[in-house]
C-alpha cells in the first residue's frame, strides 16, 4: 500500500438506532498523517462515527473503508480493522483489576502473540512516552483521570495503530488535568498519527487540527481547515455553536 | 477472625442459654446420650460427627460443578442470539421450579429406570444438588457479568482481544469478585440442602442423627446437636468467605478510590 492512500473513507454512511436516525448520509475521507477534530453539539453523532470506524457500533448503509480495508461486520475485517485502529474512550476504560502494565501488555502478548518480555519492553518505552513510567506498577484506581487516560493511550499505542481515535478524550477530566493529555496527544500529532478527535476542545484544535468537521442532528454540517473554521464558519448552525463554546 | 470466635462464641452462648431453660421446664433431658464424658456418650457422639464428611464432601462436588454448570448456562444467556437465550431461560426456569427433595428422590429411583444409570447414595447427592444449584449458579454468574460495564468489553475488542479472552481476562474476573458473596450464600445453603439427601440413605449428618434417634429414643438432644454441627459448618465458610472476599476487594476498591 502507498503512503499517500487515503487512511480512512466514509462514503454514504448511514445508522439508525431504532427509529433514529443517528447518521445521514456521512462523506469523509481522511488521509495518511491528518489530523481531524469533530465537534458539535451532543446527540448529534459524532462518537457514533468515530464508533463505526472500528465496529462498536454497525453502520447500515454506506461504506466504511479503513487502510484499504473495507468493513463488512465479517470477524475478519473487523479484526483486520481494529488491528490498525487504536481507541481511546472518554471513561478512559482501563482493566480495574490489572496493572497498569498488564494493561498494556494484554493486548500485545494475547492479540499478537509477543513474548511477555518484549511486551513489558514495549509497555515501558509507551508509558515513558505518555511521561508516566513510575505508575507501571499501579491499579488504575490509584491513578489520577489525567494519568488514568495516558495510560490509556499508552494502552492503545502498545497495539502499534496507524490510525487513534479519540472520544472526547477530556470531557470526564477535572480541568486540571485536561492539559496533560492534550500534551500527549499534540505530541502524538506532531509524530504524525493519522487522528480522529471527537472534542470540544478548540485549543487543541487549532494547534494540531488540519481539519475541522462539525456536525449537527447526525450530519456533517461543515468541513473546514482550521483558519477558516473558527475565523469563518460559512452556517449559521456552525457560527451558534462556536460562539456558545468559545463564550466563556 | 478474632471477631468470627467471638460470633461463635455469642452464638453458643446463646444455645446454652436456650437448653438451660429447656432443663428448667419439665421435660426430661437425657444429655449423657451425647456427653463427651460418657463413654456411649462418646460412641453416639463420634458415630454423629462422622457423617460431617459425606456432608461436606458432598456440598463441596456440588457446589463446583454446579458452578462450572451454571457458567455454561449462564454465557449464552448473554449471547444476542434469541435461541441461545431462550435455552438458558428454559434451562434456569425449568430446573429451578424443581423441589429439591422430589428431584433427589427421582434421580435416585428415576434415573435406573428410564436411562439405566443407578448413582449410589453418594453420587445421587452430588448429582441432585448440582443441577438444582446450578440454575440459580447461571443467575447469579449472569448478574455479575451483566454488571461489568460495557466499555470493558469495548476496550478489550480494541487492543484486540476474541470473545473468550474478553470473557477469561477481563469480564470475568471482575464478575467473580462482585458476586462472591453469592455464591458464599449459595455454599452455605448447599450445605443445609444436603441434609435432604438423608431420605435415600446417604449417611450424612441429618441420616445419622436420625439413625441414632432410632436406638437411643433422645431426638432433642441429638436433634441439638446436628444443629449445632450445621451451624459450626457454615460459620466457618462464612468466615473463609469473607476472608476471600476481603483478599480480593481491596483490590476492587482501589478501582473505586479513583
Amino acid at each position: 500500500m502507498s503512503e499517500n492512500e487515503n487512511a480512512i473513507v466514509l462514503n454514504g454512511v448511514h445508522k439508525w438506532f431504532g427509529d433514529f436516525h443517528v447518521l445521514r448520509d456521512i462523506n469523509l475521507t481522511v488521509s495518511q498523517g491528518e489530523r481531524v477534530v469533530i465537534c458539535g453539539p451532543s446527540g448529534s453523532g459524532k462518537s457514533t462515527v468515530v464508533r463505526c470506524i472500528n465496529s462498536l457500533e454497525k453502520h447500515q448503509k454506506g461504506e466504511i473503508i479503513v487502510d484499504g480495508t473495507k468493513l463488512t461486520h465479517t470477524r475478519k475485517s473487523v479484526a483486520q480493522i481494529r488491528s490498525e485502529v487504536g481507541m481511546v474512550f472518554q471513561q478512559f476504560n482501563l482493566f480495574p483489576h490489572l496493572t497498569v502494565l498488564e494493561n498494556l501488555t494484554l493486548g500485545p502478548i494475547k492479540a499478537r502473540g509477543l513474548s511477555p518480555a518484549d511486551a513489558n519492553e514495549r509497555a515501558m518505552r509507551y508509558l515513558e512516552r505518555v511521561h508516566i513510567p513510575e505508575q507501571a506498577q499501579k491499579k488504575p484506581g490509584q491513578l489520577s483521570g489525567g494519568q488514568q487516560q495516558r495510560v490509556a493511550i499508552a494502552r492503545s499505542l502498545c497495539m502499534e495503530p496507524k490510525i487513534m481515535l479519540f472520544d472526547e478524550p477530556t470531557s470526564a477530566l477535572d480541568p486540571e488535568m485536561i492539559s496533560e493529555v492534550l500534551d500527549v496527544m499534540v505530541e502524538l500529532a506532531e509524530e504524525g498519527m493519522t487522528m480522529i478527535v471527537v472534542t470540544h476542545e478548540m485549543g487543541f484544535a487549532r494547534k494540531a487540527a488540519n481539519t475541522m468537521v462539525f456536525m449537527d442532528n447526525g450530519e456533517i454540517v461543515e468541513t473546514g481547515t482550521p483558519d477558516v473554521f473558527f475565523d469563518a464558519p460559512k452556517t449559521d448552525r456552525c457560527r451558534r455553536f462556536l460562539q456558545q463554546i468559545l463564550q466563556h | 477472625m478474632r471477631q468470627s470466635i467471638t460470633i461463635g462464641i455469642k452464638w453458643l452462648l446463646g444455645l446454652a442459654a436456650i437448653l438451660a431453660v429447656s432443663g428448667c421446664s419439665d421435660a426430661n433431658l437425657k444429655w449423657y446420650v451425647v456427653s463427651p464424658f460418657t463413654e456411649s456418650g462418646r460412641v453416639n457422639l463420634k458415630f454423629l460427627i462422622e457423617g460431617t464428611w459425606n456432608t461436606l464432601f458432598m456440598s463441596f462436588l456440588a457446589l463446583l460443578i454446579s458452578i462450572v454448570v451454571g457458567l455454561l448456562i449462564a454465557i449464552p444467556g448473554i449471547a444476542r442470539n434469541k435461541p441461545l437465550r431462550a435455552t438458558n431461560y428454559v434451562y434456569v426456569e425449568l430446573v429451578r421450579s424443581i423441589p429439591l427433595l422430589p428431584l433427589i428422590l427421582w434421580v435416585y429411583y428415576g434415573l435406573p429406570e428410564i436411562a439405566g444409570i443407578q448413582l449410589d447414595y453418594f453420587w445421587a447427592g452430588v448429582f441432585a444438588l448440582a443441577l438444582s444449584d446450578s440454575a440459580f449458579e447461571a443467575e447469579i454468574f449472569r448478574a455479575g457479568i451483566q454488571s461489568v460495564p460495557k466499555g470493558q468489553t469495548e476496550a478489550a475488542s480494541t487492543v484486540g482481544l476474541n470473545y473468550f479472552q474478553n470473557m477469561r481476562y477481563i469480564v470475568l474476573p471482575q464478575a467473580i469478585r462482585r458476586i462472591l458473596p453469592a455464591l458464599g450464600n449459595q455454599f452455605a445453603y448447599m450445605v443445609k440442602m444436603s441434609a435432604l439427601v438423608s431420605v435415600i440413605g446417604l449417611q450424612e449428618l441429618t441420616r445419622r442423627a436420625n439413625e441414632l434417634i432410632v436406638t437411643e429414643y433422645r431426638a432433642l438432644e441429638i436433634y441439638t446437636i446436628l444443629i449445632v454441627e450445621y451451624l459450626v459448618i457454615i460459620l466457618i465458610i462464612g468466615q473463609g468467605v469473607r476472608w476471600l472476599e476481603r483478599k480480593m476487594g481491596s483490590e476492587e476498591s482501589d478501582s473505586r478510590s479513583s
